[in-house]
Formats: structure tokens, C-alpha cells, sequence
């Protein structure tokens, strides 16, 4: 009893005092309700290091709790947080108000993501352009028959593809890309740096299956490399990197 | 044909035409430029088989470079197999069109049939 | 584009800002392809005036060897210039020469394939352009 009015304390606190405020606007817009969207704007005070993300629970905690937003990890590892943050796309948790130097914040759902309600998005398409490229080793023996010891990679082989391991399927990629605004059929950046992640991985010998997979209308070649993938990833993936290498196998430039 | 083919001769023809293409605007500058555009000079110049060739090449080369680089930007607006089919077949036709058009132009005039 | 998609459109194919002067080097790319298309078919047709003698020729002259002819042909001299250089830097780039080599990404995670090379590859495509604009202006009205 005494835990739980604790925390109705807590939430009834007021906001955090600062001598610096800023404009925070939210799309707001819920499909099965809404025709369009709107916004609704609020003011928080933040500090030097406040994020927007904070800056949005923030009006969660004391302004309106409806605004719906997905987070999680709070330290861009999880890539729940994806937004259009004054009109890029950016991780939520990993951007600080004071970097925007702006007095007014405007935050929107991920551009070319369905809405599910306010900065909630779908990510079924990323999931399905991921999996089309089969994003898993594919080799004709296992480890788990023989009692041979796990491949091994050299630190050279791992360098080769341990860059583009790191996305966190945030899918901040797939919002900046030029191609995606217009094509619904286009692979997209995320799905493209993957195979490029598999096709570099040394144990992995599917590479002939996933060029096959990419070389089609919609596929590596509705690339241009603009580099707008490679400008938003927060976890320094590059996946214009990784798309020119896979293009590369496809033009002859790399066997 | 495999998308991978298409965009090859998409690079193959670019760089071709780059260096006719070249070779058919330093022709201006090798008199007068205005003198150059008079009707005599342009007709010596269709005459010329070799330069004839050369221009008969640059309008193939540049018509399946441009006709694929619209075919590339229309299927990037919209989609639908019946849409992509359309403008697939439509820049087919554009190309062979203004390929045919052209060679008419060439022949004709370097065979004097002007 | 459905609401349902939401996606950007064609409104974001053809916005440059944001994110750098390789998204301009995309947009330019595409304005200068279409530019030319126009031109050629333009161009092929025009020609084609040679078949109807001396006076068909001379008459079609009188459209294009114009002030405004001039400044047209101008920009398409420009347009021409980018292409072809923006488009050997982006065939280069295409075959994953000048992005740079894969590494442990750290902090603050600028992304290699976007370096000096092909900044420069850009910024020296419209330089060449402005140049070769320049040129082509002072040949057509020098005389």
C-alpha cells in the first residue's frame, strides 16, 4: 500500500524545473478514427543532456499519457525509438535537444512505416524484405552432425562483415531512402546492407542464392546510392557501403 | 531479360556514348560554330560514312540509355504488374521509335535523298 | 500513395535537404536525365529538318540559333557535363570503388561511404558543369 501511493506520488509530482524550455510538437493521428493528422504542442523544460525521447515521456508523464511511442532500451540498442525528429530520421533516445538547436521540436512517425497511432509505426514490411534475403547462414554441413569444432573466423574475416552485423533493424535506413518514398516494392536499404552481411561472412555459402534473390526490378538496382541510409544509421552500418560492395558482385568488380 | 543485364548495357551504353558524344560536339568547334550549323557543312557531314556511323550509333546508344533510365524512374513512382508491363513496353517502343526516326534521317541524308 | 503506407512520395524523392550534397548529386542526376531525354527526342526532330532541303533547314535554324535557343542550349550543355561526370563518380561508386572499407563502427559512427572522394567527385561535377555552361555561353554569343 505504502509502495503504491509512492508512485501515485510520483506521478502527480510537476514537471522538472529548468530555466530552459523548449516547443515539443507531436503528430498526433489515430487511422481507425482519424481522416488526418495533427499536431499538438507542448512545452518542456529539458537540460543539456535531456533526449526527446525523455522529452516525450515527459509529456506522457504530466501532459497528455496518450501519446503513444515505442521505446525500450533508452540507449539505441533496441531501435524501438525510430521518428521523423525535424524531418529526419533519427533514434529518439540517442538524439539531445541541445543538438538540435532548434526552439521547436517537431517529432512524427517514420516516413514510408504504415502508422499504427501517433509515432508508433508497422514493421511488417522491414520484416519481410529481411527475411526475402534469407538472413541466416546458409552452408551445406552443420556443426551440430560431426564432432568437428565451431568455424572459425580469422579477426580479418570477422572485420570484413562485423560492420553491417550491427543494425538494429531500427529502420531509420528505410525511412531516408528516396527509393522507398515512392516504390512499395523496393528490397530497401536495411534488407540489402543484410545481405551483404551474410554474403561477407566467410562460414556462409549462400551468396549465389541471395545475388539471385536481389537482382530483380525492385531489388539491388533501384539503388542510386543518394546515401541518405548511410546518413541516419545510428549504429554506424553504412548500408550504402554494404549495398555498392553486393552491387559490386553483381557488375564484376568483386568475385 | 535479367535486371542485372539491363543495368549493364544501361552502364555499357553511358560510357560509349560519352566518348561519341564527345567527338560529335568537338565537330562544331572545328569552324565557326554558327558556320558549322550551315546547311552545307551539316550535309557534308551526313555524308561522311564514318560520321554518319558514328551518329547512327550515338542515337542508339543514348536512345537505350535515356527510354532505360525513364523506364527506371516511372516503375520507381508506382507499381502494378499491369503499370510495369505498360511502361516497359511502352519505353520499348519509344526507343525503337525514335531509333527508327533517326536512322531515317541518317540514311536518307547520306544517301542524298534530301 | 496511400495514407495507409504513409509514404513520402514523390515529394520526398525529389526534396534534397537533409542529408547532404549526395542526396542533391541523386536529385540533380535524375532533373539532368530527364532534361536530356527531352532534349534528344528534341533534337532528333529538329534534325530531321535536314530532309526538307536548304529552306526547312535554314527555317528551323531560325528557332534555335535564338537568344533563348542559346540559354537553353546552354543549360543543356550544363546538364550533359554533371551527368556524365556525376554519373562515371556514381558507376565508380556503383562498384564499390571510393566507399571505403568495412571497420568496427565507433562513435560517432560517420558512415565511410560517404567521404571527401565522392564529395569531391560531386562538387567537381557542377564545377565542370558551371564551367562548361560558361564556355558554351561565350562560344554561342562570342560570335
Amino acid at each position: 500500500m505504502a509502495q503504491v501511493s509512492h508512485i501515485a506520488e510520483e506521478q502527480a509530482s510537476s514537471p522538472l524545473s529548468s530555466s530552459k524550455s523548449v516547443t515539443l510538437k507531436i503528430s498526433r493521428y489515430n487511422p481507425e478514427h482519424d481522416d488526418v493528422g495533427k499536431f499538438m504542442e507542448f512545452t518542456v523544460p529539458y537540460e543539456k543532456w535531456t533526449t526527446v525521447l525523455e522529452a516525450i515521456l515527459e509529456v506522457k508523464k504530466h501532459f497528455d499519457h496518450s501519446v503513444a511511442v515505442r521505446y525500450s532500451c533508452r540507449q539505441a540498442t533496441c531501435g524501438s525509438c525510430g521518428m521523423m525528429i525535424n524531418g529526419k530520421p533519427r533514434l529518439a533516445c540517442f538524439t539531445k535537444i541541445s543538438e538540435l538547436n532548434s526552439n521547436v521540436i517537431t517529432v512524427e512517425p517514420m516516413n514510408n512505416f504504415p502508422v499504427i497511432r501517433d509515432l508508433a509505426v508497422k514493421f511488417e514490411r522491414l520484416f519481410d524484405t529481411h527475411q526475402k534475403i534469407k538472413p541466416y547462414l546458409i552452408r551445406d554441413d552443420t556443426e551440430l552432425e560431426t564432432d568437428e569444432r565451431e568455424f572459425l573466423q580469422s579477426p580479418e574475416e570477422v572485420e570484413q562483415y562485423i560492420q553491417f552485423a550491427n543494425c538494429i533493424k531500427c529502420g531509420l535506413c528505410n525511412s531516408a531512402c528516396p527509393t522507398m518514398a515512392t516504390d512499395s516494392s523496393f528490397v530497401g536499404p536495411q534488407a540489402l546492407a543484410q545481405a551483404y552481411r551474410y554474403v561477407a561472412d566467410s562460414r556462409d555459402k549462400g551468396k549465389d542464392s541471395r545475388l539471385k534473390i536481389i537482382d530483380e526490378s525492385h531489388g539491388i538496382w533501384r539503388c542510386h546510392f543518394a546515401g541518405s541510409c548511410s546518413q541516419v544509421c545510428p549504429k554506424g552500418v553504412d548500408p550504402a557501403m554494404g549495398i555498392q560492395f553486393l552491387r559490386g558482385y553483381l557488375l564484376g568488380f568483386r568475385s | 531479360m535479367r535486371e542485372s543485364t539491363i543495368m549493364k548495357i544501361h552502364y555499357g551504353t553511358a560510357l560509349a556514348a560519352v566518348a561519341l558524344v564527345a567527338v560529335h560536339i568537338l565537330m562544331r568547334l572545328t569552324m565557326n560554330y554558327t558556320e558549322s550549323l550551315e546547311y552545307e557543312n551539316v550535309l557534308a557531314n551526313y555524308k561522311l560514312i564514318p560520321y554518319a556511323v558514328m551518329l547512327e550509333l550515338i542515337l542508339i546508344l543514348l536512345s537505350v540509355h535515356g527510354f532505360n533510365g525513364l523506364r527506371v524512374i516511372l516503375l520507381e513512382l508506382k507499381q502494378g504488374r499491369l503499370y510495369e508491363k505498360a511502361v516497359s513496353y511502352g519505353c520499348l517502343v519509344a526507343m525503337f521509335g525514335l531509333i527508327a526516326y533517326g536512322s531515317r534521317t541518317i540514311i536518307m541524308t547520306n544517301m542524298g535523298m534530301v | 500513395m496511400t495514407q495507409d503506407e504513409n509514404k513520402e512520395g514523390i515529394g520526398g524523392m525529389i526534396n534534397p535537404r537533409r542529408y547532404g550534397i549526395e542526396r542533391v548529386a541523386y536529385l540533380l542526376m535524375r532533373l539532368s536525365g530527364l532534361g536530356l531525354l527531352a532534349y534528344f527526342v528534341a533534337h532528333i526532330y529538329e534534325t530531321s529538318n535536314i530532309l526538307r532541303g536548304q529552306v526547312g533547314w535554314d527555317d528551323f535554324l531560325a528557332l534555335t540559333q535564338t537568344t533563348e535557343g542559346h540559354i537553353g542550349m546552354s543549360i543543356v550543355i550544363a546538364m550533359c557535363v554533371f551527368h556524365t561526370v556525376n554519373g562515371v563518380r556514381v558507376m565508380l561508386g556503383h562498384g564499390g570503388v571510393g566507399v571505403g572499407k568495412p571497420a568496427r563502427p565507433d562513435y560517432p559512427y560517420d558512415p565511410a561511404s560517404q567521404n571527401y572522394r565522392h564529395k569531391i567527385g560531386i562538387y567537381s561535377a557542377i564545377l565542370l558543369a558551371a564551367i562548361a555552361m560558361m564556355y558554351g555561353l561565350a562560344v554561342m554569343f562570342g560570335e
